[in-house]
């Protein structure tokens, strides 16, 4: 064992976007056993969405992740609709789609660019973030914002399109797909990318199913499962598209699965401009929301989030849950990294597309063995806090 | 008097200083046209300058369980290694300043010594990413030195000397006057810019330096005058390696004398400049693994088979 070297990565380094922290046993420089640890970005947003209105949680939720933002304010909305057994208008639904797929393109491209970056292809990296501007742009058009998008309330959304804006939109989609079409090639042909990510990583398909892997993780190892398709929500059920799966199982058919899926949004962008119905773009809603309990499913950029959402009859919610793709995910990456080479490090845990505050919980660490920790009510904690205040000041 | 001039030459020019401010350009050459390869804006003319002046004024730190005489003076080798080597090509004058027979061996011995120094370096700070950033730097000098020495050793077997101002004042008219070796030459050359790309560590053979994996490799723990002395020695071996495939290949400042010397000298050194630069932007990072297996499978069989046409054509009464 004397021989192995202890790597530390993080939270702090050049690979981690996030704080996150893996602790990598090397053999010269193939990977022998990895420690991952969480808990280092836990802001307790669930907790925080108990002691606010829905509509204030709203905005709230929209902010657990910078880049996939339309996803979970989505998922809220829909899990208050489905509590509030709200009808929600057919434009509306459109529109989610029409921002949720572009949200999937800025996704999917800065995924594209990050990877590069990990691989040392820096040229990829910027040119790739530079087109990324388009859809960036475009979104800033449709919704005012070019992060968190604010698009969605409860019962439809705020802001409607109009000719103007779709005409636009559809000209900024066409150069687009022309720039994706040439990534797509340059990920199937360019020599020193496909030597850095052929094989690299290997998830075989009964490995992703067994570790609960979802998204593009998943759809890269040939697991033929997307929730647009499989329990539509939103209007996917009326719009037609293909779901992209690779059986490679490596970072390169994850690669391939992102670049196609950015495609199909496109595609799938334009059909729902050219089809966009008519209509009112939200109901009003009461405040109250009555008791009752749904589960919201969403097939974000990274995979499938989930939200659960208990009401009890008062304005505020009685209980939310979040479960973020990257919870999914981190457990296949342990797999992917075994027997690999440190170079490949960077590559293998960027194709999962961690988002790390999204995913973030609390981690308890406890001794075996240790006696069994005592439980603190609220009063006492806040005796011994007050205790604490005053020792503070005598200091 | 002459003493004097030779000091001149030494420290100003085509010494030390001449070199300092060819680095500093070269470096703002090479950053600006990868930014514009990738359609970035790139740094400004004086940002070289401003990196350096910043690194020197900034605090020291040397860690604690480092190997304190070996860590302080490494930087300094590295710097004099690169300096010395630079005053044995060409530049205003057929001659260079220091000429001698077999000064190309020399410089090919003189320039290994900076890869020597950053694996100490990376050993002497005694952390998990400078060591490996130093095991990964070894290993990489086995697989592109032996190329870079072959290349480098194609043109003098052809004209037979060792020395590098009769190798570019004589080449040229050579190979006007015997086309055929046009073949083995170009092979070197080309073998020679791309086992330079992996001699000065740039991509896609960046593997010591590997940012997103291992830090900043053996320089992980460099801050301060130190690493400054470390980036401008760097900067030099870019230039010397670039202005040394450009005297021994394509003539350097070969037939002329003074101003015009000077601007074939420079013209020539750009033109690498702009090939090494072309490679980084158009590649990602390959893996050590994968570069040693290139450096012995590529680059050597390709530079032995330039040797090895020079060998038959020499023989075969091409001539």
């Amino acid at each position: 064992m004397s021989e192995h070297i202890i790597l530390p990565i993080g939270p702090q380094h050049p690979l981690l976007k996030e704080p996150v922290h893996f602790k990598f046993t090397l053999d010269g420089e193939q990977i022998v056993d990895v420690d991952i640890r969480l808990g280092y970005n836990h802001r307790g947003i669930e907790k925080a969405a108990e002691e606010r209105t829905y509509i204030q949680d709203l905005y709230m939720i929209e902010r657990i992740c910078g880049i996939c933002s339309h996803v979970h304010a989505t998922n809220f909305v829909q899990a208050t609709e489905g509590v509030l057994k709200t009808e929600v208008p057919p434009r509306a639904l459109y529109l989610r789609v029409v921002v949720g797929e572009l949200e999937r393109i800025h996704s999917h491209l800065l995924w594209l660019g990050v990877a590069g970056h990990e691989i040392g292809f820096d040229t990829l990296f910027q040119v790739v973030w530079r087109d990324r501007e388009i859809v960036q742009d475009l979104l800033e058009l449709i919704t005012g914002n070019r992060v968190n998008y604010g698009m969605n309330t409860i019962g439809g959304v705020r802001k409607d399109m109009n000719p103007a804006e779709i005409e636009e939109t559809l000209k900024g989609l066409k150069v687009l797909e022309e720039r994706t079409n040439y990534y797509a090639q340059v990920v199937q042909a360019d020599s020193t990318f496909i030597a850095r990510v052929s094989g690299v990583g290997p998830l075989p398909k009964e490995l992703a199913i067994s570790s609960c892997a979802c998204g593009p993780t998943a759809r890269g190892s040939g697991v033929d499962y997307d929730v647009r398709r499989d329990l539509p929500y939103a209007a996917y059920n009326e719009i037609p598209f293909q779901v992209i799966t690779s059986d490679r199982g490596d970072v390169l058919g994850r690669a391939l699965v992102r670049v196609g899926e950015t495609i199909e949004a496109i595609r799938i962008i334009r059909y729902a401009l050219e089809h966009l119905p008519a209509g009112p773009i939200a109901v009003r809603v009461p405040r109250k929301v009555p008791v009752g309990e749904y589960f919201s499913r969403y097939e974000a950029p990274r995979g499938e989030a989930i939200l659960y959402l208990r009401g009890n009859g008062t304005e505020k919610p009685d209980r939310v849950k979040v479960r973020a793709p990257t919870l999914a995910n981190l457990v296949s990456i342990r797999h992917t990294l075994l027997n690999q080479q440190l170079a490949d490090i960077p590559i293998i845990v960027a194709a999962i597309d961690p988002c790390l505050s999204c995913t973030d919980r609390v981690v308890l660490l406890q001794q075996v063995g240790a006696r069994e920790g005592e439980i603190l009510h609220w009063a006492e904690l806040r005796r011994i806090s007050l205790r604490q205040h005053v020792l503070a000041k005598k200091l | 008097m002459n003493a004097l001039w030779l000091i001149f030459q030494v420290l100003v020019f085509p010494g030390f200083l001449f070199l300092a401010v060819c680095a500093l350009v070269l470096q703002w050459l090479d950053r600006k046209l990868y930014a514009r390869f990738q359609n970035r804006v790139g740094p400004p003319f004086i940002q070289p300058l401003a990196d350096l002046i910043k690194l020197f004024s900034k605090e020291t730190i040397v860690p604690k369980n480092a190997e304190q005489g070996l860590f302080r003076n490494l930087p300094y080798f590295s710097f004099a290694a690169v300096v010395t080597s630079f005053l044995s090509i060409p530049i205003y004058t057929a001659n260079a300043v220091i000429s001698y027979p077999g000064d190309l061996v020399i410089i090919a011995y003189l320039l290994t010594i900076p890869t020597l120094v950053m694996a100490l370096a990376g050993w002497s700070s005694c952390t998990a990413y400078s060591i490996i950033g130093g095991i990964r730097t070894l290993s990489q000098l086995f697989a592109y030195e032996v190329p870079f020495v072959l290349a480098l050793l194609t043109p003098a077997l052809l004209l037979g000397t060792w020395n590098i101002a009769e190798i570019s004042q004589r080449l040229p008219a050579f190979l006007i006057a015997n086309p055929f070796y046009f073949i083995p030459v170009i092979l070197a050359f080309l073998v020679g810019v791309i086992s330079l790309q992996g001699k000065l560590e740039r991509k896609p053979f960046d593997i010591p330096d590997a940012e997103t994996e291992i830090v900043a490799g053996p320089f992980t723990e460099y801050s301060g005058r130190l690493f400054g002395i470390f980036r401008l020695s760097l900067d030099m071996e870019f230039v010397v390696g670039a202005s040394l495939l450009a005297s021994v290949f394509l003539g350097g400042a070969t037939s002329f004398f003074g101003i015009p010397a000077i601007l074939s000298y420079l013209i020539k050194t750009l033109f690498i400049v702009f090939m090494l630069a072309y490679v980084k932007s158009a590649v990602a990072r390959i893996r050590i693994d994968q570069m040693i297996r290139f450096g012995w499978r590529v680059l050597a069989p390709l530079s032995l088979l330039g040797m090895l046409l020079v060998v038959i054509f020499n023989k075969g009464g091409l001539l």
